[in-house]
């Protein structure tokens, strides 16, 4: 019998999949997704350099040449290999600070719009305060007190972004609860954990996946804004870090264009390509809610 | 088969009431806070095995009966009395008279998760209240309840969708759900109403295949008295959350006292008998349960009202064996 | 010369899947004055049916072949100026589930008023004139014209939809599914109304129900549709007495009789058919209880019995017979 299963699950995939190859949005925004966590993967085997390999003055701030395809940095670094090695670390800590955005969010949403009165309250509440407290600020007065691990910048974004989802997910939440396959769940004598579970999450589920990509984005965006501004991990080098120093080492005012022009297109890339599969990730998923 | 002398369930002067939200300004003016009375002060027994159908227009209070009997919404006033023993609120004790009441829902579309394996719907009561060991057994006790609910053979059904089957089907999916756990009776609130008449035989026929194998009672629930008729023992026929009158199918429908009775029966179509003068109605429409009444609650649009009616409620009265009215002028 | 005469009507819809036919060669008249029942379970066509005569298909939908007689003239050939100056005008519906088809924002007044404004050249103080005579004739007093919809109760509402269906004196009105919503008082009282109206204004009436138990009791001819055909049409005494049809049988069978046997019909087993595949020959011969070779090969055309009695059936000699 759990062949079956198998079986289903499988069909149900290659039909999603099939989806995301019509679906030019989607096509584009995961075919560039794929290409930066290849690279951010395989990328330090691929391309030999050693980044910690500070040059010789005489290599500093070197335009792209033959040896160095994009150049050097101020420390003599080449920063085709700089690059690449912040593509890992820039893609983790997105990925990390989602996941626990979403995480809190969906939580505290189904939580919230399924128990309703006071814990509803309480937990709105709270989201209010997150939802309304300016977020750079925020995060600079968080990163100054817990310091600036790459961990904290994790938790920092993660902490400062769940609110826009849990309103979200509470408001399907509302939606959901009223409908007659809850009611007939209840009269079973099931619990709230296994409604909000079994029943409510399966049904916001689809709503949380194209927010969680656009959440991605934004989290990826807040940790280049944060590495900017220099409040970024120094030992765990992200494309923020990079334009951080470029912009510090004067390196934008000498027109060393190879230094932060790449990094700077990078994060526009990738967030673009989570975008485009927001969008289109609402429009496969939706019409199959339709169609039950 | 049909035990009169074992009483299942006994419903003692049930109410429910629901607060209506003021609006600020009443509040503030100090206005009290409407109720709405769904239902009134019920009282009536199920016995083994009996199927008792409780006949009314919307506002009449049947649906909240069943819900409240099921303890999907709470009563106001009133027992509810199972086996001899009033339900307790514990959690326990409602897990344990759940395993003997199941429900079975109107909309075979919405009733069920879109999003759920027919096997996993089905299995559902036995995950919730943590009754199989195994998913051999679980397997099992699932295939043996979608059989007995006409879906053979079950592993067909396992790993579908709701979507991909019939209303009828997914009606019966309802009905192998409420069987898992092998309950005493089941509240059916309207089961066939969504269903094409051709279909409904097919379930109407299963409920009573199920009553004659397993001994199962029914509290159905229906605004068509002709259906009630058809499928079950005793009708109750309700009005704005009271029984106005109570009796056996053939009692009620052909000797109906009650002046409400008597005006359901009057316009009921019966199938390939025309109608050439008007059908005799009854003035307007059911007033809002919101709205204190004094008095019977048919006051308003009975054809025989008194003044008597408009000040004192008729109490149910036995006026035949297992024939009960409440009027003061029948 | 009839009222209406609807010859051989083909209505398909072009869908991603391919062409649904969901009207299939139908046929039926409407004399003036008569009201007409058309019976069927989901899927059959009736409201597609009704549609077609409104002009009032969505835009996958299309009249493939036959044609509609309004009064001698052709309805089917008209162009799309010629369709939108007589829509409401002659043929006239309520819609099923109509009830939540009014404007929250709006007045009751203001909706059926703007329907007058909309057909007729006339001010909009005749217009609501007019509507207040239609609420008469509706049995809703006058003055609720300016209350909003969430003021009315349901019955009430049904009751604003018929006098909307009114508003330009049409000569058939269409009632699809008109009370199914209603609790059973509300319902009489809705049907009453429409009988009422019927006779004083000699309109034609076309009821779409798939309760059959109510056709019964008002219509003068009842079409009992299956699969996108007419497989039976003809009085009320044709069709519950004198049927010839299976189907028609099974499904009379299925409504409770009161005055007969306390016993749960059969009903009838399978499903209805995938309108995209349907079955070869006559559509219902998967389920039916006479089918012999030639159902799975031959689609039955429709055969007079008896003046306005006619069958799609290749054995409805046998099943008249058999009680």
């Amino acid at each position: 019998m759990n062949s079956v299963k198998m079986e289903l699950r499988k069909r149900k995939i290659k039909e999603f999949a099939h989806q995301v190859r019509v679906n030019k949005m989607a096509f584009v925004g995961s075919l560039t997704l794929g290409f930066f966590i290849l690279v951010a993967i395989f990328g330090p085997i691929l391309v030999p350099f050693d980044v910690m390999k500070f040059g010789l003055a005489t290599e500093m701030l070197m335009p792209p040449s033959s040896q160095h395809i994009l150049g050097t940095d101020d420390m003599g670094r080449d920063v085709l290999a700089y690059l690449i090695s912040g593509a890992r670390v820039s893609l983790m800590v997105g990925a990390l600070a989602t996941l626990l955005s979403m995480g809190i969010g969906t939580l505290i949403g189904i939580v919230a719009g399924y128990k309703g009165k006071v814990i509803d309250n309480v937990l709105m509440r709270i989201t209010d305060f997150f939802l309304v407290i300016p977020w750079l600020p925020l995060m600079m007065v968080l990163a100054a007190i817990l310091g600036t691990s790459i961990w904290n910048i994790i938790l920092v974004i993660g902490i400062t972004s769940w609110a826009g989802t849990a309103r979200i997910v509470r408001a399907q939440t509302l939606s959901v609860r009223e409908q007659q396959f809850v009611e007939r769940t209840v009269s079973l004598g099931a619990g709230s954990i296994h409604i909000m579970i079994h029943h409510i999450l399966p049904n916001v589920f689809p709503l949380i996946f194209a927010n969680t990509v656009l959440i991605a984005a934004a989290a990826i965006t807040s940790e280049t804004t944060l590495s900017f501004l220099g409040l970024g991990d120094p030992s765990h080098a992200s494309w923020g870090m990079m334009l951080h120093y470029a912009f510090e080492t004067g390196a934008t005012s000498a027109g060393a264009y190879w230094y932060f022009l790449p990094p700077g297109l990078c994060v526009v890339a990738v967030v673009l390509a989570f975008t485009l599969m927001g969008y289109a990730f609402d429009e496969i998923l939706n019409p199959k809610l339709k169609e039950r | 088969m049909k035990n009169k002398d074992k009483e299942l369930l006994r419903v003692e002067d049930l109410r429910v009431h629901f607060e209506l939200k003021g609006s600020m300004t009443g509040s503030l003016l100090g206005k009290k806070k409407k109720t709405l009375k769904a239902v009134d002060g019920v009282s009536f027994s199920l016995y083994a095995g009996e199927i008792l159908a409780l006949v009314g227009e919307s506002g009449s209070g049947k649906t909240t009966i069943g819900k409240a009997i099921l303890h999907l919404l709470d009563q106001t006033k009133g027992s509810i009395i199972f086996q001899g023993q009033e339900i307790g609120t514990s959690p326990q004790e409602l897990k344990a008279f759940r395993r003997n009441a199941q429900m079975i829902f109107q909309d075979p579309y919405q009733s069920l998760n879109p999003r759920h394996y027919i096997m996993d719907i089905v299995a559902e009561p036995l995950d919730v209240n943590g009754l199989v060991k195994s998913t051999g057994e679980r397997t099992r006790l699932v295939k043996e309840a979608l059989e007995q609910a006409g879906l053979s053979p079950g592993e067909d059904y396992f790993y579908r969708y709701p979507y991909q089957l019939s209303g009828g089907q997914r009606q019966r999916v309802v009905v192998a759900s409420a069987l898992i756990l092998d309950p005493l009776f089941i509240v059916a609130d309207e089961p066939v109403s969504m269903l094409d008449a051709s279909i409904r035989t097919g379930i109407l026929r299963l409920m009573l295949k199920l009553r004659e194998d397993k001994g199962l009672a029914y509290l159905f629930i229906t605004h068509d008295i002709s259906l009630a008729w058809l499928i079950s023992d005793r009708i109750a026929i309700l009005y704005l959350g009271k029984i106005m009158e109570i009796g056996s199918g053939d009692e009620i429908v052909k000797n109906g006292l009650h002046p409400y009775t008597k005006a359901l029966m009057a316009i009921m179509p019966k199938p390939g008998q025309s109608r050439f003068d008007e059908r005799p109605v009854l003035e307007g429409e059911t007033p809002n349960a919101a709205i204190d009444i004094k008095g019977c609650k048919f006051s308003s649009r009975c054809p025989i009202v008194h003044q008597r009616c408009r000040e004192e409620e008729p109490i149910l009265r036995e006026i035949s064996p297992g024939h009960l009215l409440a009027c003061h002028f029948v | 010369m009839k009222l209406l005469e609807v010859n051989h009507l083909h209505t398909y819809f072009k869908t991603g899947r391919g062409v649904l036919k969901a009207v299939n060669d139908v046929s039926f008249s409407l004399g003036q004055g008569e009201a007409l029942g058309i019976v069927g379970e989901s899927g059959c066509g009736k409201t597609t049916a009704a549609l077609s005569i409104c002009h009032l298909l969505p835009k996958e939908g299309f009249i493939h072949g036959g044609e509609i007689l309004l009064e001698g003239r052709d309805l089917v050939a008209l162009s799309q100026e010629e369709i939108r100056k007589h829509r409401w005008k002659d043929v006239s519906m309520i819609f099923q589930g109509a009830m939540n088809a009014f404007n929250p924002v709006l007045t009751i007044g203001k909706q059926i008023s703007e329907v007058i404004v909309l057909h007729e050249k006339v001010s909009e103080k005749e217009a609501l004139e007019r509507t207040k005579e239609l609420l008469d004739w509706v049995e809703i007093p006058r003055e609720r014209h300016s209350q909003y919809p969430h003021e009315f109760s349901g019955g009430m509402k049904q009751r604003a939809m018929i006098a909307m269906a009114l508003a330009c004196s049409p000569k058939i009105i269409i009632g699809d599914e008109p009370t199914t919503a209603l609790d059973v008082m509300v319902q009489a009282q809705i049907l009453n109304l429409l009988e009422k109206l019927r006779k004083a204004t000699n309109m034609g009436m076309i009821l779409i129900t798939h309760d059959l138990s109510i056709l019964g009791e008002t219509c003068d001819k009842i079409g009992v549709m299956y699969a996108g055909k007419m497989v039976e049409i003809g009085s009320v005494d044709n069709i519950f007495k004198e049927s010839a049809h299976p189907y028609t049988k099974r499904l009379i069978g299925c409504f409770p009789d009161i005055d007969g046997d306390k016993v749960v019909p059969k009903g009838i087993d399978g499903f209805p058919p995938d309108l995209y595949d349907p079955p070869s020959g006559c559509p219902f011969h998967p389920r039916c209880d006479y089918v012999i070779d030639i159902c799975r090969e031959e689609m039955p055309s429709s055969i007079e019995i008896q003046g306005d009695h006619k069958v799609a059936c290749h054995r409805w000699e046998d099943v008249a017979h058999e009680k």
